[in-house]
C-alpha cells in the first residue's frame, strides 16, 4: 500500500516543482493538474495505509516525518524534471503502468484499495492521454525536440524494469487477491508504450542495466535533496499551520 | 517551442445540457487536438463544463469597432422588435 501512495505522492511532489515554470500557461495548469490528482490518490492511499499497519498516522507522519529510507517508491518517479521532454517521458512511463496498475486493482479483493483503483483509473486516463500526445509532438516535432525526447527516453528507460519486479511481499499478496502481479502488467505496457514510440518515431532503448531497490528503501541521490526541501519547513516549525 | 509559435484558439464551453456553447476565452496549442487537452486543463478545473469546443482565433471574422454605428444604432429605436408583450411561464429557466 505504501508503495503505491509513495509513488503517487514522489511524482505528484516532482510535477508541482514545475508549477510557475512550465513552458506555458497551458502546461503549467496541465502539470499542476495531473499532480494533484497524484495527490489526492496519495492521500487516500496513506490514510488506508495508517489504518492497516495499525499506527493511525496522518497523511503529514507519512509525508514529512520518514526518512529517506522509509520511503518505497520506485526510482523512475524521483528522478528530476530535467527539461520537458524528460517530464513528459517519465510521466508517459509511468502513467502508463499506472493505468494498467489501476485497471488490475479495481478487482483487488481490498475494497478501500478497489475503490482508489477505480477513481484513479479515469484521471491516469487523462495523465496517459496528455503523456501520448506530447510525446508523438516532441519526438515527431523539430530535429531539437527529437534528439531531447530520444535523450531523456534511453536516460529513464532503465528505471522502468523496477516497476514490474516482485519480491518476497508481492507472491503472497497476489495470492490473496489484493495486489496485481508486476510482471503481468508489462506486456500491455510494453504494446502500449511501443505504439507511441512508433508514432513518435522514438526508438526503443535496449539496456540491461536494470536499477531497483527503490521498493527497498535505497534511492537515487537526488531523491535526498527533494525530501530535504520538502520536509525542513515542517520538522522545523512542528504542527505549523496556514 | 514558444508560446508565440503557436496559434491562438477560442475556447467555447457547454456548462449543462440543454445550453449552448458560451465563449469562455482564448489559448495557445499546437493543434486542435492539444487545444483542446489545454482547454480542458484551463477553463474546466471546477466542473464549469461537460462539452468544449475549440476555433482557431484566425478562423473568426469579427465586426470592427469602427463599423459599430452602421451595424447597430439602427436597431436602437425599434422597440417593437423586443418580444416584451409576452408573459414568461415561471417554469422556463433559459429561454
Amino acid at each position: 500500500m505504501l508503495r503505491l501512495a509513495d509513488d503517487c505522492f514522489v511524482l505528484s511532489h516532482r510535477l508541482a516543482e514545475w508549477s510557475s515554470r512550465a513552458p506555458t500557461l497551458e502546461e503549467d495548469v496541465a502539470l499542476t493538474n495531473i499532480a494533484l490528482d497524484l495527490l489526492g490518490q496519495a492521500r487516500r492511499l496513506y490514510e488506508h495505509a495508517a489504518r492497516l499497519d495499525g499506527t493511525g498516522r496522518s497523511e503529514d507522519e507519512y509525508v514529512f516525518m520518514r526518512d529517506e529510507r522509509d520511503f518505497v517508491n520506485c526510482l523512475l518517479v524521483e528522478q528530476e524534471n530535467g527539461d520537458f521532454a524528460t517530464t513528459i517521458v517519465r510521466e508517459l512511463l509511468f502513467s502508463t503502468y499506472q493505468l494498467g496498475l489501476c485497471g488490475a486493482l479495481r478487482e483487488s479483493a481490498d475494497a478501500t484499495l478497489a475503490a482508489v483503483a477505480a477513481k484513479a483509473h479515469t484521471e491516469v486516463t487523462y495523465h496517459v492521454s496528455h503523456a501520448r500526445q506530447w510525446t508523438v509532438r516532441l519526438g515527431d516535432g523539430t530535429a531539437e525536440s527529437h534528439i531531447r525526447t530520444q535523450t531523456a527516453l534511453d536516460a529513464l528507460w532503465p528505471y522502468t524494469h523496477e516497476l514490474f519486479e516482485s519480491d518476497d511481499v508481492t507472491p503472497s499478496l497476489v495470492a490473496d487477491g489484493v495486489a496485481a502481479a508486476p510482471a503481468a502488467l508489462m506486456p500491455e505496457w510494453s504494446a502500449s508504450i511501443g505504439t507511441v514510440l512508433a508514432e513518435a518515431t522514438l526508438e526503443r532503448p535496449e539496456t540491461t542495466w536494470a536499477p531497483s531497490g527503490g521498493r527497498r528503501g535505497l534511492h537515487t541521490e537526488r531523491f535526498g535533496y527533494m525530501l530535504a526541501e520538502m520536509q525542513h519547513l515542517h520538522r522545523a516549525h512542528p504542527g505549523a499551520r496556514w | 517551442m514558444t508560446e508565440r509559435d503557436d496559434p491562438l484558439w477560442e475556447v467555447f464551453v457547454r456548462s449543462r445540457r440543454g445550453l449552448s456553447h458560451n465563449h469562455v476565452g482564448s489559448l495557445h496549442a499546437a493543434d486542435a487536438e492539444m487545444a483542446l487537452q489545454n482547454a480542458r486543463d484551463v477553463f474546466t478545473r471546477r466542473m464549469e463544463g461537460v462539452s468544449i469546443w475549440v476555433v482557431p482565433s484566425a478562423a473568426i471574422t469579427a465586426s470592427s469597432p469602427e463599423e459599430r454605428d452602421p451595424f447597430f444604432e439602427p436597431a436602437a429605436d425599434k422597440p417593437y422588435r423586443h418580444p416584451t408583450f409576452y408573459d414568461i411561464p415561471k417554469e422556463v429557466k433559459q429561454l
